[in-house]
């Protein structure tokens, strides 16, 4: 697992309160992880702020899995 | 009420839960009061260097067992987040309330017939102080969701109803300090004129933070003079007061119509059998001369009751230590009482646990029922020297048994809000 994957993974069980096992890679922030509109807002911006960049509004609505964040953070960071 | 025809429903107690400075839990909290113990202490959560008040009264931290707050034994860790501390206390009251009632509602149609007012007279403060700071450093960007939610102060109600699936009226009741009682009066009439069955109803503040403390020191509202010796700061009627101490906390009350509590068998701690209210019409913080408002609230309630003063053993007072407030409450009580001041008994439990604000009336009211459920009046604590003498026994320093059946207990807010509540022994 990347160092990214690692560090998101570590965000979600934290804010979500959820057991580590349970955020899989497709993981679903809402469907599987019990999130609901409020959380994926505060997760974004728990994001931006531990990778240090800035997810603008209209990408944050597409990340609604632990991948989406995965993939927008490392690309982001490329 | 518009064209009422029947009687109003009765309305008793059968649950109560309190957070305050002296602890949680409605037994524990009742025998430290009783024994004269103070929840009052030097400020330790923040830096006090530059407030000219330095003390206040916080739930102790501890644990359940001890009757000390732990918030992950009552709150889930990711939403404790979500919410201000004050609404975190009431939850904590909230649910030792329900959880004493035994109430817990198995239909859909039984939970539309429960609700919950609890207010608060200030709510989230410290909430909006961090998200000022975050914009005044232009990181508009990094307010939390959660931050709306966490200080509006209906949302101590909806976290009570989310939590146990309540669907009545989900109301909430802002009146400054008098909060707490307007609360339970008002939940009272709407299980009286048949909106519900059962409501969950009362107060909580937890403004002891750097913005409340700083706001309150403005308004030269808060006692300085004790700041070295903290237990001695709130003194009600003493001629040393020179100011209120803050508290914070949450009561609640689990409010029931007569007729259902007897069917589900509960225990019913006392009636709802009076409330009045009022207010001055004559300045923001100061009450007008002779407390004519108080006495117009005290004078409601006793006709609502359809009661003399004579009914009356024990008065909760306001009695926040303030120099001109206490006198002005005193001598509305005496006027009221005239020849019965000598018969009755009057305390101020603030002298233990500091002035709650919203809550105040709230946890005043579990005090209230508590004295008569033991016949007993708490004691006004540091009440060594009273500023002016009065036939009112105002139960200086140390408890006392009295045959207590029914109590008056008053609150008042700024913006000249007054109301009273008077409970009486189940029959």
């Amino acid at each position: 697992m990347s160092d990214t994957a690692e560090k998101v993974k570590k965000i979600v069980v934290e804010h979500l309160g959820v057991e580590e096992s349970k955020v899989t890679t497709d993981a679903s922030f809402i469907d599987d992880l019990g999130a609901d509109s409020l959380d994926t807002v505060e997760l974004v911006m728990a994001f931006e702020e531990a990778f240090a960049i800035e997810i603008p509004d209209d990408a944050a609505e597409k990340i609604t899995t632990v991948k989406d964040a995965i993939d927008f953070i490392e690309k982001a960071k490329a | 009420m518009f064209g009422r025809m029947t009687a109003p429903r009765r309305v008793v107690v059968t649950g109560m839960g309190i957070a305050c400075p002296l602890g949680l839990g409605v037994p524990h909290v009742w025998k430290r009061m009783l024994a004269g113990e103070s929840g009052i202490g030097a400020i330790q959560s923040f830096d006090t260097t530059n407030l000219a008040a330095k003390i206040a009264g916080q739930v102790p931290n501890g644990t359940k067992a001890d009757g000390g707050l732990d918030l992950n034994e009552w709150i889930p860790t990711k939403d404790q987040k979500k919410m201000d501390r004050f609404i975190q206390l009431a939850l904590v009251a909230a649910t030792e309330a329900v959880e004493d009632s035994g109430w817990m509602p198995e239909d859909e149609e039984s939970r539309c017939r429960t609700g919950v007012m609890i207010g608060s007279g200030i709510g989230g403060l410290p909430t909006i102080f961090e998200a000022s700071i975050l914009i005044s450093q232009g990181k508009q960007r990094r307010i939390s969701p959660f931050f709306i939610p966490s200080a509006l102060i209906n949302l101590a109600s909806g976290h009570v109803s989310i939590r146990y699936g309540f669907k009545g009226p989900n109301h909430s009741v802002v009146t400054a300090c008098a909060t707490g009682v307007h609360a339970i009066g008002d939940a009272a009439r709407l299980i009286a004129v048949n909106d519900a069955d059962v409501m969950v109803a009362g107060g909580t503040e937890a403004a002891v933070a750097e913005i409340g403390m700083a706001g309150f020191c403005a308004a030269r509202a808060l006692s300085t003079a004790y700041n070295d010796d903290p237990t001695k700061g709130s003194r009600p009627w003493d001629e040393g007061r020179d100011g209120f101490v803050m508290g914070e906390g949450a009561g609640v009350l689990v409010l029931e119509e007569l007729e259902h509590a007897k069917a589900r068998g509960a225990h019913i701690y006392a009636e709802v059998i009076g409330y009045g209210m009022s207010g001055d019409a004559y300045h923001i913080t100061a009450p007008a001369d002779g407390h004519e408002g108080a006495f117009r609230a005290m004078r409601a309630a006793l006709e609502d009751a359809r009661m003399q003063p004579s009914d009356i053993q024990y008065v909760n007072a306001h009695g926040t230590s303030t120099p001109l407030g206490d006198d002005l409450e005193l001598e509305a009580v005496e006027r009221l009482f005239g020849d019965e001041a000598r018969n009755v008994a009057m305390s101020s439990t603030k002298s233990a646990i500091g002035h709650l604000l919203g809550a105040a009336g709230a946890v005043e009211a579990v005090f209230s029922i508590l004295a008569i459920r033991d016949r007993v009046a708490p004691p006004t604590l540091n009440l060594e020297k009273p500023s002016r003498e009065s036939a009112i026994d105002r139960v200086a320093l140390h408890a006392q048994e009295r045959p207590i059946d029914v109590v008056l207990s008053n609150s008042f807010g700024f913006g000249g809000t007054n109301a009273s509540v008077i409970f009486c022994r189940a029959a």
